[in-house]
């Protein structure tokens, strides 16, 4: 356990003290200037948000299921994921999350450039929760994040967010 | 941003939904926020089914680009509904979104278990009903990419 996760985890300690839990989400992406657009498009929000990144699918699906150095890894409140990423695509992470029980009730959000159609069609079959093209251009870009962050970070139920850190705190038990 | 279909193509939106009230806010709200939209209703998961798969009085229904979903519903309930859709491979990529007055956390796990696209709750008081409404409109109909109509076809 490094001394950033304890770090994070204070953090977080102290906003379940305040009462303001702050929302986990996971954002799947590769390209480091679309990372620091969401970023920032999310950091204006006045419930925190904890943006965790993952420039790959195998990173992906290690810090979901909390291997390896992602032990200690949130349970994500929403899940924001690219599709052409290295070594896993997203459309295979997409597959793995949608399977698993544990998993498959997280948000999972497409967030990506492309607009072939063949690519909408096969993230809903694979029960994507809704598919999103990244506008080419910066100012759209931080609009389509900040209205992700107003319609779903306001309607996720809060409750679950409960549940999922009952769920983590479970698992947890020897 | 441009609509589903392009070129001036009406947003076909299914509503399920028993309640009149609900039905009526729902059209008004729509009516008011994107004039583009023909929203069909059905008042129970029967004729909901029936209205996807075109049978009977529905023979010539359009399949929808987005569908609304109350649980609490006469004949078959919403999740029977949407365990239907969700497992039919023509009408799992319809994102249905469940949208109902129950905020028990069993309904709302066992909505994203079943693979609905999201789980809203409908506030009591009107105003707040209506920016739901609105913000439906402005997030799945104006943001999102809603697939084609027909995969493949």
């Amino acid at each position: 356990v490094g001394r950033k996760s304890l770090a994070k985890r204070k953090e977080i300690m102290n906003a379940m003290a305040q009462g303001s839990m702050p929302l986990q989400v996971l954002l799947v992406e590769d390209n480091p200037a679309d990372v620091l657009l969401t970023r920032e498009a999310f950091s204006d929000s006045q419930t925190p948000i904890f943006l965790h990144v993952a420039s790959d699918g195998v990173e992906a699906m290690a810090f979901l299921r909390r291997e390896g150095s992602y032990v200690d890894a949130p349970f994500p409140d929403l899940i924001l994921l690219d599709l052409n990423l290295p070594r896993i695509n997203g459309c295979e992470v997409l597959a793995h999350i949608k399977a698993d029980d544990k998993l498959k009730n997280i948000p999972t959000l497409i967030l990506t450039a492309s607009e072939a159609e063949a690519d909408v069609a096969r993230s809903y079959q694979l029960h994507a929760n809704c598919y999103l093209s990244k506008p080419a251009k910066f100012d759209a870009f931080g609009e389509l994040a900040r209205s992700i962050r107003e319609f779903w970070l306001t309607k996720l139920p809060p409750r679950r967010r409960l549940l999922g850190e009952k769920i983590r705190a479970n698992e947890r038990k020897p | 941003m441009k609509t589903i279909g392009g070129g001036g193509m009406p947003i076909e939106v299914l509503l399920v939904e028993d309640s009149p009230g609900d039905v009526r806010l729902t059209q008004e709200a729509f009516r008011d926020a994107n004039m583009s939209i023909h929203l069909h209703v059905a008042t129970d998961g029967v004729e909901a089914m029936a209205f996807l798969r075109h049978e009977g009085t529905h023979v010539r229904a359009p399949r929808p680009d987005l569908i609304l979903l109350d649980l609490n519903l006469p004949r078959m309930d919403g999740r029977e509904v949407l365990a239907h859709i969700k497992e039919n491979e023509d009408l799992k990529t319809i994102p249905t979104v469940i949208l109902t007055t129950s905020e028990a956390e069993a309904d709302i796990a066992r909505s994203y278990q079943l693979q609905a696209n999201c789980y809203l709750c409908k506030p009591v008081q009107l105003d707040a009903f209506e920016n739901l409404v609105k913000s439906i409109n402005d997030f799945w109909l104006t943001k999102v990419k809603l697939p084609q109509q027909r995969p493949g076809g």
